[in-house]
């Protein structure tokens, strides 16, 4: 169907697309906010969680910590291209950005399995675990659904359509890794 | 497409994930030196150094209009407001007139048993045994609802 | 002028090629107007819902242990959970949908001067979650061992854990249901903010905007700002009622208060999410039936604006007796007194600019009416509720209950009624019957306030909250007649929304077809054909005043459209 002239409309000189992946950011920062508040509460109140959080594995997160920062270095360089009118050169990176994506769960699938099935560390463990596989987790279906949607920008990019949509799917990105920047030291070093 | 061109080439981002990385590599290295502070400001001092550079430069907020981050950390804000809202019922465990009993129970459980056996724990001691007995009337006592009943068998802290 | 080339730049064929078949048209629509009436009907069924639900649990009250007409005996079990399904229906299901998504939905591109929300298909994923989010919660109430029955606020550890409430599955689906609302009106929100921001008519500036539009949009804000914990929350929750988690199970380390804590850090801010909408409709409805202009515009936007900023700082005000930290309570009790002020202050507004107009009493002015006056014998109780001494005493009473809906009930149904029947003829295109709309505001009003005034009588002799059968308190006893009568009046209530729904009805197949601007008001919606076609404005509007312009000394006319050009000499 076609665009409605509201949407193509900016009173406030910001494109109407950017503006709502402001706010959409927004929404999630309360949302992680309130998880990782609650969190952090409990892991404060709590200092025998300690002994729990010693068996988190600091080198997975910190690998994953540098392949987020990676891909966000993609879903940029992915905008500039767009910027320039380059579909075909912007998809290449959002594909580049879905890799790392892949990469971060493939690791992360790999860092659970070893706790989950070696160790012995599930959900109902105890209250610092039931936390750490919440948070992570709820990081992780941002991961999967930003990368899925990135894929649908990157196919309309190719044919140099809907350009503007990289630097959205970017800005959500971002925010993911942001999100991760704050989730590695709570879980992972936080000892 | 944005109608704003930052005319920044690849190099800009490239050495801001640069420094992205060397700020990890640190905040990986500082916990080793086993420094409370030391840890906590390269854990995460380093994170809100991270956070600040992937926002202003990755997301462009540097060149954005002023009311979107401000917009952004009213939400931050509202966090603020219920971190410190909630935490003196839930950080604390003790306070004016109330102490949370079973989690303090479980707290000096947890220490107890965690540098008893040098610091493995979490395994399937925990969550189903019979720690719920021991706490058993600190469930509705302190903490509760129900002020009326939790007086007479509340202990009376102060 | 240039704007007249601007706006013609814009003009939007009014005439589509395209023939919409009937599922695109009424089952797939992204059109905003059709979404709006999606969500009007869907709000209005679960009205219907959760009025029944009253009934019965108030006519055993009046009558504990016998067969409630239509239904049959009713059980400690069933009564929790018509309680509990009815606070959440009519909140969740009934004031959001309505005040906010339907009318949001139908007014904001309208009043706004452009031709459809910014994001439609969106805009149409928003009422399909919200609908699902409705099967689910209506599919809650049938499983075995039936609707959720621990309150609408869901404490655990009663919720968290089948033990205690002896529910296998309602507790959760109840959980989800209220979670998949939530996504809704966040994609929703989304839809209304930025096509606020955005998407305004040349000419239209801040102080251009319709206060129904801003208050819709700043309760999306609100609602934005405060459910994220609650969702944080509710995962948590799910997870100790199916995955053996012990976020809320104090028995394993956990804490209920955190639970508490992050409920009402969005329950306090949404009441005033569905009142901001409310007192929207009141602002829009008043000026055109006094022929005068909103008292203090900016006044009352940034009223609204401290409002819902304050409205973060009083959340424990609900948790006063739950074991909170007695310092906080302190803290607490003095934010909830000062968020009085600025809405007692909107009451002002409203009074000054009814003073020295013209007043006609249309039936949506009545309800304009009333709702100034209900909702501040609503507001005033609230303060004894806010003092958290005298709060000791009435917490979990009946004055509490007695106060909310002297609250709510001008928010949702007050509300509703004023805003249908305010714009039913743009929407509908149709006339509703002015007769039976005030046979139906009498009988409705004289009636509520007879359910509510002896429970505030009860709260303050003692009554508890959420029991089945006051047989169980002997001392109690002697007040059951205050109960019959509160339970009689309310079935009189509910005869009279018969007469709503008659007209309801009838008017929008036989009523006198609605002109372009019956009621001669200044704002957007009433420059094109009542119902609106699809993309709304032939040629799409440029704003030159504000939306109050009524009675300008420089005017012959009473009222002065916004899109009018101002005559220029020569």
């Amino acid at each position: 169907m076609s665009r409605p002239i509201a949407t193509t409309r900016s009173a406030t000189g910001i494109p109407t697309g950017r503006l709502a992946l402001w706010w959409i950011v927004f929404s999630e920062i309360v949302i992680f906010g309130g998880l990782l508040g609650s969190y952090i509460m409990h892991r404060i109140g709590h200092p025998e969680w300690a002994y729990d959080a010693i068996h988190t594995n600091t080198m997975a997160g910190a690998v994953n910590t540098f392949v987020l920062l990676t891909s966000s270095l993609m879903a940029v360089l992915a905008h500039q291209a767009a910027e320039r009118g380059d579909g075909k050169r912007a998809a290449k990176f959002l594909y580049w950005t879905v890799l790392g994506a892949v990469a971060f769960l493939v690791i992360k699938g790999f860092e659970w399995h070893h706790e989950i099935v070696d160790l012995g560390y599930v959900l109902t463990t105890s209250g610092f675990w039931s936390f750490y596989y919440i948070a992570a987790g709820l990081h992780g279906v941002h991961v999967i659904g930003g990368a899925i949607i990135m894929l649908f920008v990157a196919h309309d990019a190719k044919k140099g359509k809907e350009l503007q949509r990289v630097e959205y799917i970017g800005i959500y990105w971002h925010f993911v890794d942001l999100v991760w920047i704050f989730l590695f030291p709570l879980l992972y070093i936080a000892k | 497409m944005s109608e704003e061109s930052h005319g920044h080439d690849e190099s800009y981002y490239i050495k801001t994930w640069l420094l992205l990385v060397v700020l990890l590599i640190i905040s990986v290295l500082g916990p080793e030196l086993e420094i409370k502070i030391v840890t906590f400001v390269t854990a995460f001092g380093i994170a809100v150094v991270k956070a600040a550079l992937v926002a202003n430069r990755f997301m462009h907020l540097n060149i954005e209009r002023k009311y979107i981050t401000s917009l952004l950390i009213t939400g931050i804000a509202a966090m603020l407001i219920f971190f410190f809202g909630v935490a003196p019922d839930v950080m604390r465990h003790s306070g004016t007139n109330w102490e949370h009993v079973s989690a303090q129970e479980w707290v000096e459980h947890g220490m107890a048993v965690g540098e008893a056996s040098g610091g493995h724990h979490g395994e399937a001691t925990h969550g189903d045994d019979g720690h719920g007995d021991e706490a058993g009337h600190g469930d509705e006592a302190e903490h509760g609802h129900d002020a009326e009943h939790g007086e007479g068998e509340a202990e009376a802290t102060h | 002028m240039t704007s007249q080339t601007e706006s013609s730049v814009e003009t939007h064929a009014g005439d589509h090629h395209h023939e919409e078949g009937f599922v695109k048209k009424y089952l797939w629509s992204t059109d905003h107007k059709m979404i709006a009436k999606q969500y009007l009907f869907t709000g209005m069924a679960m009205a219907v819902i959760g009025g029944w639900m009253a009934y019965v649990f108030r006519m055993q009250l009046a009558f504990p242990g016998e067969a409630v007409p239509g239904y049959g005996l009713v059980s400690s079990a069933e009564y929790n959970s018509m309680v509990t399904n009815h606070g959440t229906i009519m909140i969740f299901w009934v004031a959001m949908p309505v005040l906010i998504a339907a009318f949001g939905n139908y007014l904001i591109p309208l009043m706004i001067g452009c031709d459809d929300m910014v994001f439609p298909r969106i805009n149409r994923l928003s009422y399909q979650v919200f609908l699902l989010s409705a099967i689910v919660l209506i599919f809650s109430l049938f499983v075995q061992g039936g609707g959720f029955g621990g309150a609408w606020t869901s404490y655990p550890p009663l919720s968290s854990e089948s033990q205690f409430n002896l529910q296998p599955l309602a507790p959760s689906l109840w959980v989800i249901a209220v979670a998949l609302e939530f996504v809704a009106f966040l994609l929703g929100g989304i839809n209304f903010i930025v096509t606020l921001m955005n998407s305004r008519a040349p000419g239209m500036k801040m102080y251009d905007i319709p206060m129904v539009i801003w208050m819709i949009v700043l309760a999306s804000i609100i609602f934005m700002a405060s459910v994220g914990p609650l969702i944080a929350g509710a995962i948590m929750l799910v997870f100790d009622q199916l995955l053996g988690t012990s976020f809320f199970d104090p028995g394993n380390g956990g804490d209920p208060v955190l639970w508490q804590h992050l409920f009402w850090f969005f329950g306090h801010p949404e009441v005033y999410v569905v009142l901001l909408p409310a007192l929207g409709i009141v602002a829009e409805i008043m000026p055109v039936f006094s022929r005068k202009k909103l008292f203090a515009y900016k006044t009352v936007l940034y009223t609204a604006i401290a409002t819902g900023i304050i409205s973060f700082f009083v959340w424990a005000h609900h948790q006063f007796i739950s074991g909170i930290d007695p310092r906080m309570a302190n803290v607490f009790t003095v934010t909830t007194l000062i968020i009085s002020v600025p809405i007692a202050e909107m009451m002002f507004v409203f009074i000054a600019t009814l003073w020295g107009g013209s007043i006609k009493l249309t039936v949506p002015m009545l309800w304009a009416l009333s709702f100034v006056a209900e909702f501040m014998l609503g507001g005033v109780t609230g303060i004894y509720l806010g003092a958290s001494g005298a709060d000791i005493y009435f917490h979990d009473t009946y004055f509490v209950l007695a106060h909310f809906h002297y609250t709510f009930f001008p928010i949702a149904i007050i509300g509703t009624f004023a805003a249908v029947t305010y714009w039913y003829p743009k929407i509908f295109g149709r006339m509703m019957n002015a007769t039976l709309g005030k046979i139906h505001f009498w009988g409705t009003i004289v009636a509520f306030n007879f359910i509510f005034i002896p429970l505030f009588m009860l709260g303050a002799a003692g009554q508890h909250r959420r029991i089945y059968s006051y047989e169980l308190f002997p001392e109690l006893a002697e007040l059951q007649d205050l109960r019959v009568f509160a339970t009689k009046a309310m079935i009189v209530m509910l005869a009279f929304q018969s007469v709503f729904i008659f007209n309801f009805f009838k008017s929008m197949f036989w009523g006198e077809k609605a002109p372009m601007n019956p009621w001669r008001s200044s704002t957007l919606e009433w420059t094109v054909p009542s119902p609106p076609p699809h993309g709304n404005f032939a040629v799409l509007p440029t704003v030159y005043r504000g939306p109050y312009e009524y009675s300008h000394p420089d005017r012959e006319e009473d009222f002065w459209p916004q899109d009018e050009a101002p005559i220029t000499n020569g």
